[in-house]
């Protein structure tokens, strides 16, 4: 059987994405990644085989970044906004964002609803998924998500106009959950 | 009742394109080379690894 930490480079780009927008500082999210690789080198035994080995990486990586900014909360929030940069450097081709405004309107949001967005829009993470590495029930991820891309929809005024009955999966998700009456 | 009006403006289309946006991001970021630290890293914890296990079992 081949040893699971053979896959760890392959998930160093997508580790930096996640640790760089929950840092916003390109320095400290490197740091996060190097101390995630370590604990992720030294406890592959906790891996289970067959399992998402990003979604496991990324909740080592979370639960990293929340121990070390209750130790040193100042420092870390002192963000540059690198996200912003790496955002602002593509021109959008096709989209019909303004990346600069959509950097703005994302780093308005509250921290818990960018990470639910980041892990499931940005990274593809599995509802289920996404809620393990956050540590919480699935319906919080789905209600996040939801939130999150109608905030971001309201700051880029994207509903302007919009009648559509049509809504996304999540949005029936979270309306779906009321009672039926 | 604000929360939920705010949700029901948000449709489909807008919902893939603020994922298109944010994953395009996102992939621009994670597809740029790995800094020789991280693989650096990856070395030397498993040289670390293979000296333990080759060399003598001081721990075992």
């Amino acid at each position: 059987m081949p040893d699971p930490r053979e896959e760890l480079t392959e998930h160093i780009g997508s580790l930096r994405a996640f640790a760089l927008s929950l840092t916003r500082n390109s320095a400290t999210a490197d740091d996060l990644v190097q101390e995630t690789l370590v604990k992720a080198w030294t406890n592959i035994e906790k891996f289970e085989s067959g399992t998402n080995m990003r979604a496991w990486l990324f909740t080592i990586l979370r639960n990293t970044f929340y121990s070390l900014r209750r130790k040193r909360k100042r420092e870390v929030e002192d963000a540059d906004g690198t996200m912003g940069e790496s955002l602002a450097t593509k021109p959008d081709h096709d989209g019909r964002l303004n990346l600069r405004d959509f950097k703005v309107a994302f780093d308005q949001l509250p921290d818990t609803q960018r990470e639910a967005l980041v892990l499931v829009g940005a990274q593809g993470l599995a509802y289920d998924e996404a809620a393990e590495v956050c540590g919480v029930a699935v319906g919080t991820i789905k209600s996040r998500v939801g939130r999150a891309r109608a905030r971001l929809a309201e700051l880029m005024h994207l509903s302007e106009n919009e009648t559509l009955e049509i809504t996304d999966a999540v949005t029936v998700g979270v309306v779906g959950a009321r009672p039926a009456a | 009742m604000t929360e939920q009006m705010t949700r029901k403006k948000i449709n489909s289309r807008i919902a893939e394109e603020i994922d298109r946006n944010l994953r395009q991001a996102f992939d621009d970021m994670a597809e740029q080379p790995v800094p020789d630290r991280f693989t650096d890293l990856l070395a030397q914890l498993k040289a670390a690894e293979s000296t333990r296990k080759g060399g003598g079992e001081k721990d075992a």
